[in-house]
């Protein structure tokens, strides 16, 4: 209700300024009239009145939205009765609570006293009252603003230098929110990270060999809190995942760029790229349902023993998942090899595979070895298929068979619900993300700087 | 060694060179078809898996509202002399008796009359019907107290027990300490079967309802699929514009300095970021510094436009770098000023490159899970979120939550269904995207 009564507010401001700087600027030089002649387009105008009519507007009411909060806070203390106001903090944080819960409508727990219904009922007017305050001052600002934009139109005025100075001022905040992320990210890690350092020592989180954290509720940091099996796990799955699909999608790709023709180039690559846009929680139930039981039997009937969800069944899924990936990406990179080095390897006799093993493979590997990379990464990172079919179990095995727990898997059962980051056993996610950004960054940093020099090479 | 030994060596050796050529491509081939087979295998596998619980047992069944077990006084109507207040309040008192009427004892008896020669105790009994089948009669008698003493044919789900006992996703061999239900009730299911009392119809409510925990044979997707909605929304009207705002920055404005060298690698690093480290940026800045609500679809909306956005930024960046720089001299060389050319020349021609890779993005972030576990995504909800501050799970959430219920013979089939309800939003999305482009690069 509120939050429309804004909407409308602003929207009318902004037509009605719009309005104004447009027919003011008109009525200066007449469309058709002679001699005088306006800097800028009415539009101009019209924006640059808009603009400055809601930027105060919204000032007020974003002042409102900050202060609102205390202020009738302050309002509820000062209806109190003295013996409920000199209570200590937290008791009168209770009946604040109540008070507000009793104006909202939701109605409370036990029978109110009438000292709550008035304070209740005070509130509701206070509400009321500093709500169209706040409109109407925010209507006001604006009015004002319209009327001084409106003064300040004249023949001469730079209207289009000044929306395009705020323009490109906006095009640079925009900007900004991608390095505001990474350092968000970072800042937020090491904080968190740093914090958990201070009840485990960096030493034993990096180089621990068990992983038994605890449980929080149990009040003590006690528990170890090893990183090495997360990390053995996270490599292990990862490895039979590039096991599985390096060669598939590398063959696929040279396949697709160098023998198919464009009519199955056409069909068969769209169709690989859907596996690249099936949400990974897909994959890990396939995982789950299929994957792992099939791999079970084909163990039992082999004598080997293979559990269901195993770091085998969590790789073989995860490395269907990247096969799009890299094949798309290897493609891109084959293609490029200029077409001289291929058209002279066949001229000289060579037949096609001999080309490609011999000219074009060697010619792009440093491209290859940049998306090789960059698929590491992405197997390090994924979480969901994971969760499903790996197992959850922090220990340090070499049997790919066994079920396997990975960095991602733990940061996902050490955060989920909890935001009270209180303890060790929620902060550890917060280090072993710390852990998971920078391997993945190496990579990707690595990777970008390979495929960015390859294609350098060839352009 | 002469021209003709050579040849002759060249020759000798030709045979093995040219199988080694077929084994590469056959290994190609396999290559291909492997992939093929993975797609189709999955596809295969979800939809023979989910196709199944789009039709669920329903008993349809004549219910007699009893006045002997329905016994309440008279729905009150509003008296010309009674006010506002007391006749809300007769009208309470009313919904409370009505709701402690034991409807369980009329779900039972129109079983009965159904089955009359059931050997079933009323717990077995009741233990087909679904467990929410009193309130839905419960809401029927409040809407249209007429019906006390009448019999009306009345649709009810069956229990998911029920359902997988007549679909056969139970093994109906097992002994009576494995089977979910009880000898009598599984014998009186059969019987309703056979009778025609229990039909299969499409699962509406799979879309239509909420989840449950009480009543899991009507949980469905809509809390859910608006916790997604919303989100999707956050994410097209934050990621979007600052998106595109950001890469006409960087491709057409920005100077090539070291600021902007920074830029560039870090959005191609950003891109390459696991998304759970997204969920942690989340955990920590919105829930713990910002004080953001738990589970808001706002908060997850936010967390995955900072995700979507490099996506986008790449893309127009990628689509304004085709724009041939003609344009942007036939513009310049009229006189239309740096920001005018770009914003009324250069920025249309790509919107088929800057539609395709919103839709792109948002798809992706329809399918993401990881990041909404650690923003308390994952809590169960039983509501349709009101608003994007509401408590809400997401699509690919619920999914995570079904492949968890303990009732897994009943719930494979339902989380596979919940992923045929994903992809096939995801595949429409994508569809639409492909389609968009195609009309408006014929028009461009």
């Amino acid at each position: 209700m509120n939050t429309a009564i804004v909407a409308a507010l602003l929207l009318v401001l902004l037509g009605f300024a719009y309005r104004t700087g447009w027919s003011r600027s008109r009525a200066l030089a007449p469309a058709h009239a002679t001699g005088v002649r306006l800097h800028s387009r009415p539009a101009y105008h019209g924006a640059l009145t808009a603009i400055w009519a809601l930027v105060p507007a919204l000032l007020v009411l974003a002042l409102w939205a900050v202060l609102g909060d205390s202020a009738s806070r302050a309002w509820i203390v000062a209806q109190l009765p003295p013996e409920v106001a000199g209570l200590g903090a937290a008791e009168l944080d209770a009946a604040v609570r109540r008070i507000r819960q009793i104006e909202s409508g939701f109605g409370v727990v036990g029978e109110t006293a009438p000292w709550e219904n008035r304070a209740a009922q005070a509130l509701r007017e206070f509400r009321a009252l500093a709500f169209a305050l706040a409109i109407a001052a925010a209507a006001g600002t604006g009015a004002l603003a319209i009327w001084f934009s409106r003064r300040r139109i004249s023949e001469r005025l730079r209207a289009r230098n000044e929306v395009e100075r705020i323009i490109s001022w906006l095009m640079i905040v925009c900007s900004v929110v991608a390095i505001a992320t990474t350092a968000g990210i970072v800042a937020s890690l090491l904080a968190e990270a740093i914090r958990f350092f201070t009840f485990v020592s960096p030493v034993d989180f990096f180089f621990g060999t068990v992983w038994n954290p605890g449980f929080s509720t149990t009040g003590t940091a006690g528990g170890e809190y090893g990183l090495l099996p997360l990390l053995w796990g996270t490599l292990m799955v990862a490895s039979i995942a590039m096991f599985v699909a390096l060669p598939i999608g590398l063959m696929t790709a040279i396949y697709l760029s160098q023998y198919a023709r464009p009519k199955m180039r056409n069909t068969v690559k769209p169709v690989i790229e859907v596996l690249a846009g099936i949400p990974t929680i897909v994959y890990g139930f396939f995982a789950l349902v299929t994957v792992g039981p099939f791999l079970a039997g084909v163990g039992q009937s082999l004598g080997l023993d293979i559990r269901a969800t195993s770091a085998l069944t969590a790789g073989v899924v995860m490395g269907i998942m990247i096969i799009p990936f890299i094949s798309s990406l290897s493609d891109d990179i084959i293609r490029q090899v200029p077409r001289a080095m291929r058209d002279g390897s066949l001229g000289l006799g060579a037949t096609q595979s001999e080309t490609i093993k011999r000219v074009i493979l060697p010619a792009a590997l440093p491209g290859i070895v940049g998306a090789f990379l960059l698929a590491v990464s992405r197997a390090i990172g994924e979480t969901m298929i994971v969760v499903l079919a790996a197992g959850n179990s922090p220990f340090l095995r070499l049997n790919p068979g066994e079920p396997v727990s990975t960095v991602t898997v733990t940061i996902v059962n050490q955060l989920t619900g909890d935001t009270d980051f209180a303890g060790p056993q929620s902060l550890v996610a917060f280090a072993l993300g710390l852990t998971l950004f920078a391997m993945t960054l190496v990579l990707n940093v690595a990777a970008l700087y390979i495929v960015r020099r390859y294609r350098e090479q060839y352009e | 060694m002469n021209p003709q030994q050579r040849l002759s060596l060249i020759r000798a050796g030709l045979s093995a060179r040219h199988a080694r050529e077929r084994r590469f491509r056959a290994y190609g081939m396999a290559a291909i078809v492997a992939a093929l087979g993975f797609v189709a295998l999955l596809f295969v596998i979800i939809l023979g898996r989910g196709l199944p619980a789009f039709t669920q047992a329903t008993l349809t069944l004549d219910v007699h509202f009893d006045p002997a077990i329905v016994d309440v006084a008279e729905k009150p109507v509003l008296l010309p002399d009674q006010s506002q207040a007391d006749h809300r309040r007769a009208l309470s008192d009313w919904q409370r008796q009505v709701t402690m009427v034991n409807w369980n004892r009329v779900v039972e008896q129109a079983v009965r009359r159904a089955a009359p020669d059931t050997g079933a105790d009323a717990r077995q009994i009741l233990s087909i019907v679904e467990t929410n089948a009193r309130f839905q009669l419960r809401d029927m008698f409040v809407a249209d107290p007429g019906l006390l003493g009448r019999t009306v044919p009345v649709r009810l789900l069956a229990s998911a027990n029920a359902d997988n006992w007549l679909k056969g996703n139970i093994d109906r061999a097992l002994p009576d300490a494995q089977q979910q239900l009880s000898a009598p009730a599984r014998a009186l299911a059969d019987q309703l079967r056979q009778q025609g009392d229990i039909g299969f119809s499409f699962a509406w409510h799979i879309f239509t309802n909420v989840d449950s925990r009480s009543a899991p044979a009507s949980a469905g997707l809509a809390g859910a699929f608006v916790g997604s909605l919303y989100m999707m929304l956050v994410v097209i009207c934050l990621a979007v514009p600052v998106g595109v705002m950001s890469a006409v920055y960087l491709e057409e404005f920005a100077p090539k300095n070291r600021l902007t060298d920074l830029i560039e690698v870090n959005i191609n690093n950003l891109a390459a970021v696991p998304s759970i480290v997204f969920g942690l940026l989340g955990a920590a800045v919105f829930i713990n510094w910002f004080r953001l609500p738990l589970s808001a679809p706002l908060v997850g909306g936010l967390v995955l436009t900072l995700m979507t956005l490099p996506t986008i930024i790449i893309a127009t960046r990628s689509a304004l770098r085709a724009v041939p720089p003609s344009l942007r001299q036939a513009a310049l060389g009229l006189g239309a000023s740096k920001t005018q050319t770009v914003f009324h020349h250069v920025l249309p021609v790509t919107y088929p490159g800057i539609l395709t890779a919103t839709i792109i993005g948002v798809a992706q972030a329809l399918g993401e899970t990881a990041p909404l576990l650690l923003i308390g995504m994952n809590a169960f909800v039983a509501q349709v979120p009101g608003t994007p501050l509401d408590q809400s799970t997401a699509l690919p959430v619920q999914i995570y939550l079904w492949q968890g219920n303990e009732n897994r013979n009943f719930f494979e089939a339902r989380t596979s269904a919940a992923i045929i309800v994903l992809i096939g939003l995801m595949l429409t999305l994508n569809a639409i995207a492909i389609l968009l482009r195609s009309r408006l690069e014929k028009r461009a």
